[in-house]
């Protein structure tokens, strides 16, 4: 067996390095995509434990309130007659300005709780100062500077603790003062039997949560789902792609031996035995693909760690990226992928070869058997898949995953490869009346070779078309952003502290600041808003406060439902809110509703006056009045400031003007415009890796058609020199293997954009809409779309190049004597 | 008058397996127009090679190869595929004909590949000529040996060559259909004035051939 193997598939594989190279190629980059992502999506959003959380320490329970906790209660807790330990706890970040990086700042109960055992034991009298982690670079006794919020503080490092991790350790009196939280700790960790859960219960006020610790990172992945999902699906296209091709190096080696088949099988081979060579050969692709494919998906996870973790930053959490670990699940997981997927293309190739009878293959001809495509079954096939889809796509999410809708998009793509050859067929037959006679030839042999041909256009279809489908739904996406961004940035000036913020983190200005802004000759108006992470119903929520009645004479929030003159109103006289459109996906509220709100210690019955559309974050947003909010969460510092001037006061002399009044303090005085680019970057940004997984895919694609179209030329040869008999320049050979590439290029870039066209829609309304709830308005990014495909289109006929070297090289009379 | 053919003295090396072969050794011949030799000689006594030169489709290693009066060694690649559009048609053995193109398609391709017009006219006239009329959209596998040999006949001829290479033209069919075969060639010749050069192995081409040249290693042993 081993030695027929090397005999019949080894051998004739090593006789075509370039074309076996390009098919280990494609199945070791759908590998190492698959392996990339998540190992980096792993690295990004799984590493909440390696920052705060991993820095609390352990615990059993948490003690949490939206506004922060009263210490109060913390007095009260720790005096209970329970066998329990409470510990408060602050957590914020602070950017240490000697590195500029930002980092966890914790404050705790240095003098009577232990952080763990080392910090503490070290700096139990560290009172004032500040213990940092030893991967900041600072020694004991350095004074460094921590920008927390908008001021600056000088600060002594007492003890540096060995860690990897960056975070600053300072007392909770410490931490209250520099955060501006006089009374009030984040946390309270408690150490408690389960048995003790209900007394402590009990003993809290309404409003107050008491969670199992560690709850915040499970919901944090919960939040997640969706967006890594995403990512992931994407990252299995260019395994697709790869499957198309593999499917097609197998059909090639059964096409070619058709006759060697049939002579063993008179000879005494089994099927089995025929079946389990080429499943084998699928398999060594496997295996090379496989061991190619895991060092560099290891090495191309470091370059997406960066993209992820940014978007993860920007759209849901602040997490620092963890360190990138080869794992053995994630290899195997990626492995075993590309190895279903691989034997999976090949199964139907292989299990023809099975078939075939000793004296058929011998009688007949290859080509009765390459054209022996069913295309009109399968168009038929192909138009169920996609009625099918377009019923998948109407159903609703399951757990917030959109698993129909992935399953329209898979019936799309596989209703499209069923209707490549009908395609294909249609198209030559076409093209051949308005070609010269290199074109003619050309389609002619696509035609012929439709078999092979269709298989290899219906990968490049599937990659042009996700790349088509991806590019309008980021394109829609970012138009709509846009237009958002222009409704809702209606202020001139925007301020806030000078640290980053992120989905989930909201510095605060320092109090005073916007009646000094106010208080400036060119300004007329300034809106504070105020914004705290909370969570809602299991799910982290951001709430916010703002004026309303600035925002209704402004119109800056658009109103998707509700009425904005009663709901402004409403909110103004009573507990209303508006929320955004992500937040109503996730908790199927609608206007009307009320929902019960833990603000402080107490539980609120807010009513719902209209939904928003917002763009800035997954988490969803709940937005009540300003002078309401303060009554239940009396802290006044606002998370930034809209300034509005005065008509035709200049923007620029304001800024500066803000800017002079506010030197003390350091804040980010942003116009408008500056803003708006800002959001755009972010934006850009945040989908640079789909784009790029979009550009793996059809790489593998054209290496592909590389790979078949020296195939092609190969089993072509005895055609190829008969017509350099016949007349033909070595030009017109070179022009005919072009046109072929051109061809097949310009199929898929058809197919591409009406598969893509459609995809788009499912993707736009339907995956999109059910992961992340929001509603984007139809764009095809036209410029872009153009340049993607034109580019596309001419490496498929750069693919062509080396084929037409390889057909120049032919030696016409060796080929013709030797048949 | 010019010969359609003229070999002077043309010598063909190989190298097979690191092994120099002179598959061709000192030839020297004319061909009139409209004459019809046969080439005859056992495997590898340079039959083969010795149409490749006549056809253009190879340079001499030394020596000189006329076609119509113009010298193959003088031209590069292009110029020998021109020469080739203009005055040679091939005939093979297995047919050689594009099993996805149907037979007018298959005769028309020289006409095409040289950028003629009206080629779908010529290729149908051609095919009438040979016996074929009503039978180009046919596809090859759609004929029998007879008729392909026609196709690939017709498709030698369509752009009016001077002379005409053929290797083993009857070698694949049963005796009736080669003979046919021979005799349309036959008539070829004289109606059209063209030139046959076939190598052969049968009594029948041979006896249908105006003159028999026989070859045995490379040379030329007895100009019949």
């Amino acid at each position: 067996m081993i030695r027929l193997f090397t005999r019949l598939i080894l051998r004739p594989l090593g006789a075509e390095p370039v074309r076996s190279l390009l098919t280990v190629l494609s199945v070791a980059l759908g590998i190492a995509v698959v392996l990339a992502i998540e190992l980096a999506s792993d690295a990004a959003a799984g590493s909440f434990r390696s920052s705060i959380e991993t820095l609390a320490g352990e615990a059993d329970y948490e003690v949490t309130a939206v506004g922060g906790v009263d210490e109060r209660l913390y007095a009260r807790l720790a005096t209970l007659p329970l066998a329990i330990s409470v510990r408060p706890r602050i957590e914020d970040h602070a950017v240490l300005m000697e590195t500029k990086q930002t980092l966890p700042l914790i404050g705790v109960d240095l003098v009577a709780h232990a952080l763990d055992a080392t910090v503490t034991k070290q700096a139990a009298d560290a009172k004032g100062e500040l213990i940092l982690a030893s991967a900041s670079g600072r020694k004991a006794g350095d004074e460094v500077t921590l920008r927390v919020n908008d001021h600056d503080y000088r600060l002594t490092v007492r003890a540096t603790v060995p860690s990897e991790t960056s975070f600053a350790v300072v007392d909770i009196e410490v931490a209250q003062h520099l955060l501006n939280k006089p009374g009030r700790v984040d946390r309270l960790l408690v150490d408690a039997d389960e048995a003790l859960e209900p007394a402590l219960r009990k003993a809290l006020p309404a409003g107050i949560t008491l969670a199992p610790f560690g709850a915040r990172t499970e919901e944090n992945r919960k939040m997640l789902v969706g967006f890594r999902s995403n990512l992931i699906i994407l990252s299995y296209i260019a395994l697709v792609v790869g499957a198309f091709l593999i499917y097609n190096t197998i059909s090639v080696s059964v096409v070619r031996r058709r006759t060697e088949i049939g002579i063993l099988r008179a000879l005494g081979m089994t099927r089995s035995t025929v079946l389990a060579m080429f499943l084998a050969e699928a398999a060594m692709f496997g295996v090379a693909g496989m061991l190619v494919g895991v060092p560099l998906g290891r090495l191309m996870a470091e370059g997406a760690v960066g993209a992820i973790g940014a978007t993860v930053q920007n759209l849901y959490v602040s997490s620092q990226p963890g360190t990138i670990a080869l794992s053995v699940v994630a290899s195997l997981k990626a492995i075993v992928a590309g190895f279903v997927v691989t034997l999976a293309a090949a199964w139907a190739p292989a299990r023809e070869a099975a078939a075939i009878a000793p004296v058929e293959a011998m009688a007949r001809g290859r080509k009765d058997y390459e054209t022996g495509v069913r295309q009109y079954r399968d168009l038929a096939i192909a138009a169920g898949c996609a009625l099918l889809s377009f019923l998948s796509a109407q159903m609703p999410p399951i757990g917030r995953r959109p698993l129909f809708g992935y399953l329209s998009a898979a019936l799309l793509v596989l209703s499209a490869a069923l209707a490549t050859p009908a395609l294909v067929h249609a198209a030559t037959r076409i093209s051949r009346k308005f070609l010269g006679v290199e074109g003619r030839l050309a389609s002619q042999s696509l035609d012929a070779a439709l078999r092979r041909t269709a298989v290899l256009i219906a990968a490049l279809i599937t990659a042009v078309a996700m790349l088509v489908s991806v590019g309008i739904m980021v394109g829609s996406f970012r138009e709509t952003v846009i237009q958002w961004i222009d409704s809702q940035l209606k202020a001139d000036i925007f301020l806030r502290p000078a640290v980053p913020a992120s989905a989930e983190r909201f510095p605060t200005l320092s109090l005073g600041i916007a009646e000094r802004v106010a208080a400036l000759p060119m300004v007329e108006m300034v809106d504070q808003f105020r914004a705290y992470p909370i969570r809602f119903r299991g799910l982290p929520v951001t709430l916010g406060s703002g004026d309303a009645n600035a925002v209704r004479q402004r119109g800056a929030f658009k109103l998707l439902e509700g009425d904005p003159e009663t709901a402004y109103q409403a909110m103004v006289n009573s507990d209303a809110a508006i929320v955004s459109e992500p937040f109503v996906s996730k908790h199927g509220v609608r206007v009307g509703d009320t929902i019960q709100l833990p603000l402080g210690e107490e539980i609120r019955p807010i009513r719902i006056v209209g939904v928003y559309t917002d763009y800035s974050n997954e988490r969803g947003y709940i937005i009540l009045h300003r002078a309401r909010l303060l009554r239940y969460l009396p802290d006044p510092a606002p998370s930034n400031l809209a300034v509005y001037l005065k008509p035709g006061a200049p923007v620029v002399a304001a800024q500066r003007a803000i800017e002079a009044a506010l030197a003390d303090a350091r804040v980010l005085v942003l116009p408008n415009q500056t803003l708006r680019r800002e959001a755009i970057i972010i934006f850009d940004r945040t989908f640079a890796i789909t784009y790029a997984l979009e550009l793996v895919a059809v790489f593998v694609a054209v290496a592909g058609v590389a790979g078949a179209l020296l195939a092609l030329v190969i089993d072509r040869r005895r055609e190829l020199s008969l017509l350099r008999f016949l007349g033909a320049a070595r030009s017109q050979i070179r022009q005919l293997i072009l046109y072929e590439a051109g061809l097949i290029g310009l199929l898929a870039v058809i197919g591409g954009v009406i598969l893509g066209g459609v995809l788009s829609l499912v993707l736009v309304y339907v995956i999109n809409k059910q992961s992340f709830g929001w509603s984007i308005q139809f764009h095809a990014p036209i410029a872009i779309l153009v340049s993607a495909l034109t580019i596309i289109f001419t490496a498929t006929l750069l693919a062509g190049l080396y084929p037409a070297r390889v057909a120049l090289a032919l030696n016409p009379i060796e080929v013709i004597h030797e048949e | 008058m010019v010969p359609v053919l003229q070999f002077v003295d043309v010598k063909k090396e190989y190298t097979s397996d690191r092994l120099a072969v002179r598959a061709v050794d000192g030839v020297s011949l004319e061909m009139a127009a409209g004459e019809m030799i046969a080439l005859v000689g056992r495997s590898g006594c340079g039959k083969s090679t010795l149409l490749n030169l006549a056809g253009a489709m190879d340079f001499p290693t030394s020596g000189m190869v006329q076609i119509d009066g113009q010298a193959t060694s003088g031209l590069d690649d292009m110029g020998l595929t021109r020469l080739r559009r203009e005055k040679v048609g091939f005939i093979f053995q297995s047919f050689q004909l594009l099993p996805n193109l149907t037979a007018a398609e298959n005769v028309e391709l020289p006409l095409l590949l040289s950028g003629k017009k009206n080629a779908r006219d010529q290729a149908l006239g051609r095919l009438a000529r040979v016996e074929l009329e009503g039978l180009g959209h046919r596809y090859p596998h759609q004929l029998s040996g007879g008729q392909m040999q026609r196709v690939a006949i017709a498709r030698a001829l369509v752009h009016g060559p001077r002379l005409v290479l053929a290797d083993e033209p009857i070698g694949n069919l049963d005796s009736t259909t080669g003979a046919n075969i021979l005799e349309l060639l036959r008539r070829i010749v004289t109606e059209e004035g063209a030139s046959i050069m076939m190598a052969t192995h049968s009594a029948e081409s041979t006896a249908a051939a105006d003159r028999v040249v026989e070859m045995r290693d490379g040379r030329i042993i007895s100009p019949r």
